[in-house]
């Protein structure tokens, strides 16, 4: 009985199948910046970064400090684009990797704007972009801010050792990206990419246990998304011109591709952020990862190709492993998360 | 009907035995043959110096028995400062074992977590935080020590 | 010439066993370097850890194993001597310069040196 009223009380025509949502109102990503640090600076995308930091510190005195100077920064980048100022913005969404989200939060005791703080781990720019979208939808804004940030020295002190700690990362292993990125979430009156539409993914563990298999643990949450998304809106793989999964590395990529080619899946127009921000010289194993690994390569690079009409249609699925060092220390095993949303333009 | 019944895909696409093959074969593995001889080739030079360094003391009228904690101390200063010269994981990163087992990877748990926490104060970072990577090399000796020293007391 | 041969010989070929445990199993650092402290005070306990030193000098005397040893045979010649309390006040009568130094130096490279990350 219950399940009747569940399914009745299901408003008709914005969802669609069990995890999806349709956009009517398609908010429009108006302006995006990027900052990046100076090992992504140096990478193949070092010309789409809007500001590129000469050392990892930013002259602050904590590499929190800096993570946090870092998002500063990229929201006001965001907003200076269109002319806006904070006064402009109804909401601000934003999350971060260190704990209790201190970036997005000590970054909207800046900005002074209505806060809204998410922990989606890597998935956050997504998970925002969602919650913005919907947001938009519901009329309760016109404008929103979504940000997020990583930091990689920020990072490895909080999840593994001390950055000046001798030891060999495994093979499988994905650098923790510095940089940060913001997003202007407007509606459908202004120019940019639209959200067409989003799925919002469960958490999903395939049991891996070591920390640096990040990719491995997030690859099936990926999958899982982006075959929910495909049957929940009755599309092919290849009805995107291009599908973005967020920082799965080289292994967590190749995993997903068997995952979805078992299920008959093959994705063609495929490819994973944590494998564009780094030149293979620089030593970063199977790739890069952290919140701002999809923000760098969505906002930086797969942005601008929409807006210059060179991609129409983009699915971008961003992925995260939800544990913390507590979790693993005590052997559980790493669950994991993605959200996707559909563009257009 | 049921939600569940209506998803045929509730089982989801993960099927922990075909996972387990994947890790098993495409998982990339260390490259092992590389990583044995730059631990052998790191851990043998360290451990040349350390010879050398042992010597020196000899060499000045230092008895064979009271050489040996001089030449600790001696390694341990050269890996703290590498390590606060921000050298020492890079090499690390090479040899691997080479540095982590020798005493230079004692000092450089040590000084790494002391220089990483010293932006927490002093106090509750350097003080505190010192030993947290280290601390469990010296209780398990610690409790090995005294369970073999209690037994050779009861033995004697 | 013989010592420097033996110390790169023995020293080399314990760092490999480490690193065998480094990437042949789950285990982290850590747990390798308590394991290799474990096992050179047992070897310590019957003596055999001390004859290693002899043959190759350095190359027993640094790796993190020989700590252990030393720990044991600090405990065991006090104990010897005092009995059981021996254990206790012997613990730390030959390692107390290695402790000693790393502490002054890591905390004296922690005024001087920030992380560089």
């Amino acid at each position: 009985m219950a399940e009747t009223v569940t399914e009745k009380i299901r408003p008709v025509g914005k969802r669609a199948g069990n995890q999806s949502m349709i956009m009517e109102k398609k908010a429009v990503l108006a302006a995006a910046a990027t900052v990046a640090g100076p090992k992504e600076g140096s990478g193949p995308l070092a010309e789409h970064y809007d500001r590129i930091y000469p050392d990892n510190l930013l002259k602050e005195g904590s590499f929190e400090k800096a993570e946090r100077r870092m998002l500063e920064e990229t929201c006001f980048l965001a907003l200076g684009k269109l002319g806006l100022s904070p006064d402009d913005i109804d909401f601000f969404i934003a999350g971060d990797l260190l704990n209790q989200i201190i970036s997005s939060s000590f970054c909207a005791r800046k900005l002074a704007l209505p806060f809204l703080g998410i922990y989606g781990a890597c998935s956050s720019l997504v998970e925002g972009l969602s919650l913005g979208a919907m947001l938009l939808e519901g009329n309760f804004a016109g404008r929103i801010l979504v940000a997020t940030s990583s930091h990689n020295c920020s990072s490895e002190r909080q999840y593994r050792y001390p950055t000046e700690y001798g030891f060999q990362r495994p093979g499988y292993s994905q650098q923790t990206v510095t940089g940060a990125g913001a997003v202007v979430l407007g509606s459908s009156l202004e120019e940019g990419p639209r959200i067409e539409s989003i799925t919002i993914g469960k958490v999903v563990d395939p049991e891996i246990k070591d920390p640096y298999n990040m990719g491995m643990a997030m690859a099936p949450a990926a999958a899982d998304t982006i075959y929910r998304h495909l049957t929940d809106l009755g599309r092919d793989a290849d009805y995107y011109q291009l599908i973005l999964t967020g920082d799965l590395g080289e292994v967590g990529k190749q995993l997903n591709e068997d995952i979805l080619a078992r299920k008959g899946l093959n994705l063609l127009n495929y490819t994973d952020c944590g494998i564009q921000l780094y030149y293979p010289h620089q030593k970063v194993h199977a790739g890069a990862s952290g919140c701002a690994c999809c923000a760098l390569f969505f906002l930086g690079k797969v942005y601008k190709d929409m807006l210059e009409k060179r991609l129409g249609r983009v699915l971008f699925v961003a992925t995260g492993a939800l544990h913390s060092t507590t979790t693993y220390q005590q052997g559980e095993s790493i669950p994991a998360i993605a959200h996707a949303v559909a563009l257009e333009i | 009907m049921s939600r569940m019944e209506q998803n045929p895909n509730k089982e989801l696409l993960l099927d922990k035995k075909w996972l387990n093959e994947w890790n098993r074969q495409k998982k990339p593995r260390p490259p092992l043959s590389k990583n044995i001889i730059s631990a052998f080739l790191g851990g043998g030079a360290v451990c040349l110096l350390g010879q050398f360094i042992l010597n020196l003391f000899i060499s000045q009228g230092m008895p064979k028995e009271l050489a040996g904690n001089p030449t600790i101390t001696t390694i341990i200063f050269i890996a703290a400062m590498l390590t606060g010269l921000g050298v020492f994981d890079k090499m690390a990163r090479i040899v691997g074992a080479g540095l982590a087992v020798p005493v230079t990877g004692f000092a450089n748990s040590i000084t790494s977590m002391a220089i990483e926490f010293k932006r927490e104060g002093l106090v509750l970072g350097t003080g505190s935080k010192m030993f947290a990577l280290a601390g469990s090399v010296i209780v398990f000796g610690v409790v090995t020590a005294f369970v073999v020293g209690i037994i050779s007391a009861l033995i004697h | 010439m013989g010592s420097y041969f033996m110390a790169f010989l023995v020293g080399g070929l314990i760092c490999v066993i480490g690193q065998l445990l480094f990437d042949l199993t789950p285990l982290t650092p850590g747990h390798v370097l308590s394991g290799f402290v474990v096992a050179g005070g047992i070897l310590g306990g019957f003596g055999v850890y001390d004859r290693l030193i002899d043959f190759a000098g350095a190359g027993a005397l640094l790796p993190i194993s020989s700590f252990g040893n030393s720990l044991v045979k600090g405990a065991m010649s006090e104990a010897a001597r005092h009995g059981v309390m021996g254990v206790l006040t012997g613990m730390f009568e030959l390692t107390s310069t290695g402790i000693t130094a790393a502490i002054l130096f890591g905390f004296f490279m922690a005024l001087v040196f920030n992380p560089k990350g």
